[in-house]
């Protein structure tokens, strides 16, 4: 009696959770995965079809796109995130008057509201009037023209100016630009970490002779390695969920080369209202992020430092 | 003799490194420093080659500033002023229900014992892994069912059935509070409704305005929610409006786009200037669990 009593008060103290819990995430991921089997147009009732959804889904040439291109995207802007997150955090984790003012400029655009984001980049990457060209064609500008006509052609073009956002290719770099200004967050994380690392092993290996690039191989990055698979695996989780910057400056353009895996399944849910098409394209996408959350942990087994053993 | 040297040496490396940082600060900074600057001119001196970082004449940029200003906040067709009511009537009411519903639920969590807290609490964070994308299209049939579209509630309603994150931050928080506290207001009479009010949330205080924070900033920012679920222009949030302001306009005038987008900054950024220690503590608090 004792117990139920116990029971039934904490159940109450945690029942904003468990009620919210219930109504608007476990009953939704079950109606996604009912509706994933069924035949859904949304103002009809569902009709069950079975596995016709993830049979169709094999055969849809935009399916196989959508994933190219968010794997694309993810291959290049996760590696580039971490890298340059990193390198910026050892920067700033040096002793130095005025680094706070630069960590907060680092920091601030994690805080730019999305819509913000996107819309400053559409004009900086305005292909005629942005920034970003006037700053490349001046560079251009500067080279003798021996030395420009010797450069790859991919150079030759960046530097000419491309139009960014209507052209593919350039404008899967252009988002990948931006995913990289939103490395805020992930900074204030690794310099947090960075300054857990007890400071006898990096006299250790100052005494071992190890210059600032050897302490940072051998000291901080063994030492920070939990915090940077924790990042990689919300990286992993965010990436494909990618939908406002570019659904805001390019549209999923030009020709669906920025047309990414949660774009398309807004466009089937709530463009087209095909409800079990979009759930099998939900519940596809749940098991892509878990495997490769699985893998992630799998792969960093032999990789990251667990200081708790 | 010898130690002249070492001296310049550390000194140039620290030159070197003011120089790195600097150049690195100068990337993260210049678009908003940009938009800024675009939001000040008129429109025509926003389009010229080479870009000009001031307006000329450089003493006429308020007189610019209010002109693009104000005209975007009494734009005809796109009515900013109502957006941003909208806004911060989501956000306070947001900040209110997450901040109330996720310290009731932690206390539950991480003060009592009962039989099924340690799976339930399992089941919490176990949700923190579920993307976005499998529960929008049921979110948007729930909340037609419950009659919530058409209404701003399917923007701040949920945020008073708290929030995995929030409940596991402030859960780490109560943990740290000695639970010598708890007995002593028992003693004193105090029930479990006493201990939360008198003692847990008053202590912390600093946890608390780290939840408050982060979903301000989150509902303040959010576009897919309100993109989702918002049916009618009245409803528009100014993340939405800002985005309806570039949509609707066949040539952009990129001044005014620059200025309703410093518009929609500036209340997050000031928070953000007063409150930066808050922000990164709760940051680091999410990032290096262990």
């Amino acid at each position: 009696m004792k117990h139920t009593r116990a029971t039934l008060t904490g159940l109450a103290w945690v029942s904003p959770w468990l009620i919210g819990c219930l109504a608007f995430t476990l009953l939704p991921v079950a109606m996604t995965l009912y509706f994933s089997f069924t035949d859904y147009p949304i103002l009809e009732r569902p009709l069950w079809t079975g596995l016709d959804n993830f049979k169709a889904l094999l055969t849809d040439p935009v399916f196989a796109l959508v994933l190219k291109n968010t794997l694309i995207y993810a291959a290049l802007s996760i590696p580039l995130q971490t890298v340059a997150a990193l390198a910026v955090a050892a920067l700033l984790n040096n002793p130095l008057k005025g680094v706070g003012f630069y960590r907060a400029a680092v920091f601030v655009p994690a805080i730019v509201p999305t819509v913000a984001c996107a819309m400053i980049w559409y004009w900086l990457f305005n292909g005629e009037l942005g920034l970003v060209n006037q700053g490349l064609r001046m560079v251009g500008g500067l080279l003798p023209a021996a030395v420009a006509s010797a450069l790859p052609e991919g150079l030759r073009d960046l530097l000419a100016g491309p139009a960014w956002l209507s052209t593919s290719g350039w404008a899967m770099a252009a988002l990948v630009v931006v995913s990289i200004w939103n490395i805020g967050q992930s900074v204030v994380i690794y310099l947090a970490a960075m300054q857990d690392v007890p400071k006898s092993l990096y006299e250790a290996a100052s005494i071992d002779g190890a210059g600032p690039v050897r302490r940072f191989i051998t000291v901080t990055l063994p030492g920070v390695s939990p915090v940077v698979l924790f990042n990689v695996v919300t990286g992993l989780i965010n990436t494909w969920q990618v939908f406002a910057v570019p659904y805001i400056m390019t549209e999923g353009g030009p020709d669906r080369s920025t047309l990414f895996y949660s774009m398309y399944l807004y466009q089937a849910g709530f463009i087209y209202q095909k409800l079990g098409y979009a759930g099998a394209l939900a519940w596809v996408q749940f098991l892509i992020i878990m495997a490769l959350t699985a893998l992630t942990f799998a792969i960093s087994r032999n990789l990251v430092l667990d200081r708790s053993a | 003799m010898t130690r002249a040297p070492v001296i310049s040496r550390a000194r140039s490396r620290r030159i070197l490194l003011h120089a790195v940082l600097a150049s690195i600060a100068f990337f993260f900074a210049a678009p908003l420093l940009w938009m800024l600057a675009t939001s000040v001119k008129p429109v025509d001196q926003a389009m010229v080659t080479p870009p000009t970082l001031l307006p000329v004449p450089a003493s006429k940029t308020p007189a610019f500033a209010a002109e693009n200003y104000s005209a975007v906040w009494n734009d005809p067709a796109i009515d900013f002023p109502l957006y941003f009511r909208n806004s911060l009537i989501v956000a306070t009411l947001s900040v209110i229900g997450m901040t109330l519903s996720s310290a009731v639920t932690a206390y539950g969590f991480a003060r009592m014992d009962w039989r099924g807290r340690k799976p339930l609490f399992f089941i919490l964070l176990a949700t923190l892994m579920i993307p976005f994308p499998v529960l929008m299209l049921p979110q948007y049939l729930i909340f037609a069912e419950l009659g919530w579209i058409g209404s701003l509630k399917p923007l701040w309603v949920p945020a008073f059935f708290a929030n995995a994150f929030n409940v596991f931050l402030l859960r780490q928080f109560y943990m740290t509070i000695p639970r010598e506290l708890d007995e002593a207001a028992t003693i004193d009479g105090c029930g479990h409704w006493g201990i939360f009010w008198k003692v847990i949330f008053p202590l912390s205080r600093p946890a608390l305005a780290v939840v408050a924070l982060l979903q301000f900033t989150y509902t303040w920012n959010d576009f897919v929610g309100p993109l989702l679920f918002v049916a009618h222009r009245d409803q528009f949030t100014l993340a939405l409006g800002l985005q309806l302001f570039q949509s609707q306009a066949g040539f952009t005038p990129w001044n005014l786009l620059m200025a309703a987008s410093t518009m929609v900054v500036a209340p997050v950024l000031l928070l953000f200037l007063l409150a930066e220690r808050v922000f990164t503590r709760g940051l680091t608090a999410g990032g290096s669990r262990e």
